[in-house]
């Protein structure tokens, strides 16, 4: 190399930095931060109780296993040379005489919804350190869970009473039980051990263990308003997972 | 974005604490966009408008409740990205799956819808 090429190449080289580090500075410090976050040999999440990113991860986890639900969904629906029965008129409700599509799956959307909006309330009340209102606020929010499991056990009867099995119904592709039941099954079981959590949640809180840090009865763990939040991300994440069961399962 | 600041400048364990309204803005968006997408339903659209409107309105459900609800607007961008990127893996289990079911029906065409058609078309 000449010195005057290698010259330019240091002529380059300055440039190059010079115009990274004024271009980049806004955007590159928010990436700087996930750089420091992930390469400090120490927690990863900075100044995130550990809790959080654990469900987080579980959560993660669980998304896999929706996606895999519904993308063998997608491939089976899609693969079957018989007709789809129409979701319409298969969770339609006759009302005074009206036959109303979707009426109860609707129904239990608004539910859910609601019960998401008392748990963000909650956790809001939680870190207030006002212990009736959060105490109040999940005891709601367990028993609009609990309404939708209901709802669920009802749907679940009216279909097998009118004949639909994992291996077959009267309507159309045989594929449609087996989908219907792992998928809205496997969401129910959620949406239960999501109610049980609840409860024990809220006891604690009306019981005082978060204010007082009472170790837990499995953990040891010291009580904190915290684990109301990390409550809140499962019972959240039940509620997002049921927007794409409706978009996917019963709207299309 | 200015809680972000906030907390963040708070230090060790910084909490998600906002302002009560943006729960019920965001509650009540969710439930417009769910009647909204019952009325896709209700009202019979077909075809693309009918999957284009359900998936906007699903993932616009989808993004508010993971931004508000779950406060990841507000968290540190290293939890995002170890959250939210992962998930994309499964676009390609989605091709994977869709390339596959076509092959299925189409085998399903070829092998088993003319034997079911063959006594007829042997009279």
């Amino acid at each position: 190399m000449t010195p005057n090429e290698a010259a330019g190449t240091a002529d380059l080289m300055t440039k190059y930095e010079a115009s990274g580090a004024t271009a980049a500075a806004p955007a590159g410090s928010r990436w700087q931060s996930v750089v420091s976050d992930v390469s400090s040999d120490q927690r990863v999440f900075k100044g995130v109780p550990w809790g959080k990113p654990m469900m987080w991860i579980f959560l993660l986890s669980d998304t896999f296993i929706f996606g895999s639900f519904l993308v063998s969904y997608m491939a089976v629906r899609q693969s079957t040379r018989v007709p789809w029965p129409n979701p319409s008129e298969v969770f339609g409700l006759t009302v005074f005489g009206h036959s109303v599509p979707l009426l109860l799956i609707a129904i239990m959307t608004f539910i859910l919804i609601s019960s998401s909006g008392t748990m963000a309330l909650a956790v809001n009340y939680g870190y207030r350190r006002d212990r009736k209102t959060t105490f109040w606020l999940l005891l709601a929010t367990a028993a609009l869970g609990a309404s939708f499991v209901c709802m669920q056990a009802f749907e679940w009867t009216k279909l097998i009473l009118e004949g639909v099995r994992p291996w077959g119904n009267p309507w159309g592709a045989a594929q449609f039980g087996s989908c219907f039941f792992m998928i809205t099954g496997f969401h129910g079981t959620h949406v239960t051990i999501g109610v049980i959590f609840l409860s024990i949640v809220a006891a604690k809180v009306r019981r005082g263990d978060l204010d007082r840090q009472r170790p837990g009865f499995l953990t040891g763990r010291k009580g904190n308003y915290e684990i109301v939040e990390i409550m809140g991300l499962y019972w959240h994440f039940v509620d997002l997972v049921w927007v794409f069961i409706f978009a996917f399962f019963y709207l299309w | 974005m200015e809680h972000a600041q906030e907390s963040h400048a708070a230090g060790q364990h910084e909490h998600q604490q906002h302002p009560l309204g943006i729960y019920f803005k965001i509650w009540g968006l969710l439930f417009v966009l769910s009647t909204a997408s019952y009325l896709v339903d209700y009202f019979h659209f077909e075809g693309l408008l009918r999957w284009s409107l359900i998936v906007i309105f699903m993932l616009l459900k989808a993004g508010l409740i993971v931004s508000v609800f779950m406060h990841m607007l507000w968290e540190r961008l290293a939890l995002v990205y170890a959250i939210v990127v992962p998930p994309l893996l499964l676009i390609v289990l989605l091709g994977i799956g869709a390339l596959e079911a076509r092959y299925t029906f189409d085998t399903r065409g070829t092998f088993f819808a003319p034997a079911a058609t063959q006594p007829a078309a042997s009279h």
